[in-house]
């Protein structure tokens, strides 16, 4: 022992080693036969259908894919495809926090319009929404503003109003806005509640709570789920011809198809970009979600005492002796009661 | 200052109930400036509640309850009660500080962020010197060197010491512990209990809900036994450690010292 304090505290030796090392164990891997043949079969497969995709396989058109992928109409469909999917986004987490927020509210009336709001557009299909807003100048054909009773007002013509890409973009947030409030929600009840205690107890308002303490721990929780609803909604847009919006990717692409009668070909082309946005999609959230998790992680057992060290605070204290239970007492060799913990007793008849 | 003689806090008949159950039962005591109370008692005695009611955490059903002559959560005019507006209720607690069982600081922020927050977001004021502030609270804790450092990476007595500071630095009149060692590793209790120490010699006004009895005798200008929602014994510290009156306070003090 003495020799190797000293060692330890000589000035090259950096640590001191209190055991000698054990020998490494050096086995023989065990073999999976039946693993390597499955993968090989898979690689054959998979190897059999890209060759066949791309020799044989004239419905493919692998020229036309090509040719297509960077033509002017199909990158600035790209364009409304991102514009449809950032858009309706933003204002879905908008909205989704104020559902969120409301359906948490002491008052009745804003959970109950909250829920409603929730149920409807939950409950019905997106495409069918999109028909309807699609619908709206029809509907609505004029928006009278003005003061009620009195002659002074002005209107408008609703279809004037909206574009069909404004429908569109509507259309996507509303319905998207009910699946984001019930993201958001989960991710406000997942903060603890002495969270919220400590910041009311500094004296910070509501909205300084919300916007500082509890959201952005939310966001942890929140973040996750979203990238998939970004994901989601990307491939979305593709229903908005229900509108109609036709300059989106999928539509955009299925009418140069039609024109030229080459559906598959374009098929690929509306494939590769989605894929290529999904992929981005899924870079920029690893980066989010990281930024979130700042100061989470690392030691979260810092705080836990062991079973030994918690049960040497309970002597002498109170709460758990005198909750009733307690630690069963044992008479010592002197007479005088002492109080043992269970995992202390001492073994046997030895004492 | 002629209002020295308006005690800190006072509590007159101090009543809570959660729905049939009758958590405090008229309370009542003061608390004078620069006065250390300590509220002892078995768990569910109701003095954790009692704490709470002083920064209107809980709001109280029946009695008078004040801090430095104004009522808590309430305004009275014309002989009537009016219930206050959120905004005012903040400014209220802003005065007094609190420290909870499980720290609660806040983990996406550093220590130095933790103690800077509300000063930053309701003092309005040259961010360095604020800065500069938070540094010199970190420092009386002793933890001027953690200044960057996330809770998650900070010790059970670390993390306690910073919500002291971060308590402090809104500059309350009074203090308010509830069982800020309670939590801890047994041997991260005393460090913590230094900080307390330090922070009633200089004069703070606190109220301590504490099983540390050793804490109580040393630093506590008075102490209250609290059991079933009522106040069962009160006084000088070393007098009802040593020589309590009631049974029930007999009965407890003999499990715990």
């Amino acid at each position: 022992m003495n020799d190797m304090q000293t060692a330890a505290a000589g000035t090259s030796s950096p640590q001191p080693r209190r055991h000698d090392e054990p020998q490494a164990i050096e086995a023989i891997k065990l073999r999976h036969p039946w693993r390597a043949v499955v993968a090989a079969l898979l690689i054959i497969i998979v190897g059999l259908f890209v060759f066949d995709a791309l020799t044989n396989r004239p419905v493919y058109s692998w020229d036309i894919v090509v040719n297509y992928l960077f033509d002017v109409r199909v990158l600035s469909a790209l364009g409304y495809t991102l514009q449809l999917t950032i858009y309706p986004m933003i204002i879905a987490v908008l909205l989704g926090i104020l559902l969120a927020i409301m359906r948490l509210s002491p008052n009745p009336v804003f959970r109950a319009v909250a829920w409603v709001y929730l149920w409807i557009f939950r409950g019905t299909p997106v495409y069918v929404q999109l028909v309807f807003w699609g619908l709206m100048p029809v509907i609505y054909k004029s928006i009278t503003l003005g003061i009620p009773f009195t002659e002074v007002g002005i209107q408008l013509v609703t279809a004037d109003l909206f574009s069909y890409f404004t429908l569109a973009v509507i259309g996507l947030a509303l319905n998207e806005a009910a699946y984001m409030a019930e993201i958001v929600r989960a991710g406000l009840l997942s903060v603890d509640k002495g969270q919220d205690e400590a910041a009311v107890a500094l004296g910070l308002g509501w909205w300084h709570t919300m916007s500082r303490i509890v959201l952005p721990q939310a966001m942890r929780v929140i973040v996750p789920p979203t990238g998939n609803e970004v994901v989601s909604m990307l491939k979305t847009t593709s229903l908005v011809i229900a509108v109609p919006f036709t300059l989106d990717l999928y539509t955009r692409t299925h009418d140069i198809a039609v024109s030229m009668y080459k559906p598959v070909p374009f098929l690929l082309v509306a494939s590769f970009w989605y894929l290529i946005l999904t992929s981005i999609l899924m870079v920029g959230q690893f980066y989010v979600e990281r930024y979130f998790a700042r100061g989470v992680g690392a030691r979260p057992d810092v705080q836990k005492p062991t079973v030994e060290t918690s049960a040497i605070g309970v002597i002498g204290l109170s709460s758990a002796t005198e909750a009733g239970g307690g630690y069963p007492t044992a008479t010592g060799a002197d007479g005088g009661d002492q109080i043992v913990p269970p995992h202390g007793r001492a073994g046997g008849g030895g004492v | 200052m002629s209002q020295t003689d308006i005690p800190m806090v006072k509590a007159e008949a101090v009543s809570k109930a959660y729905g049939s159950n009758q958590v405090l039962k008229s309370i009542s005591l003061e608390v004078k400036r620069g006065e250390v109370l300590c509220l002892v008692g078995p768990s569910g005695s109701g003095k954790s509640t009692f704490l709470r009611c002083i920064n209107h955490l809980e709001t109280i059903n029946a009695g008078r309850l004040s801090v430095d002559g104004e009522l808590v959560g309430y305004h009275e005019r014309g002989g009537k009660i009016y219930e206050m507006h959120p905004k005012e209720a903040a400014r209220q607690r802003r005065d007094i500080g609190m420290v909870f069982q499980r720290f609660n600081l806040f983990p996406h922020k550093t220590a130095l962020e933790n103690v800077m927050l509300a000063p930053t977001l309701l003092k309005k004021g040259n961010k360095a010197a604020l800065q500069t502030r938070a540094m010199d609270l970190l420092a009386r804790v002793g933890l001027a060197e953690r200044h960057d450092y996330y809770p998650a990476h900070l010790s059970g007595g670390q993390q306690q010491r910073v919500a002291i500071a971060r308590a402090l630095a809104m500059e309350p009149k009074l203090m308010l512990f509830d069982e800020p060692t309670s939590a801890l590793d047994p041997e991260l209790v005393g460090e913590v209990l230094d900080v307390m120490k330090g922070l009633a010699e200089s004069g703070m006004t606190m109220i301590v809900v504490t099983h540390e009895m050793g804490f109580a005798r040393e630093v506590a200008d008075e102490l209250v036994f609290m059991d079933g929602g009522v106040v069962v014994e009160s006084g000088d510290p070393t007098e009802v450690l040593t020589n309590p009156q009631r049974e029930r306070t007999k009965a407890f003090l003999s499990k715990v010292l």
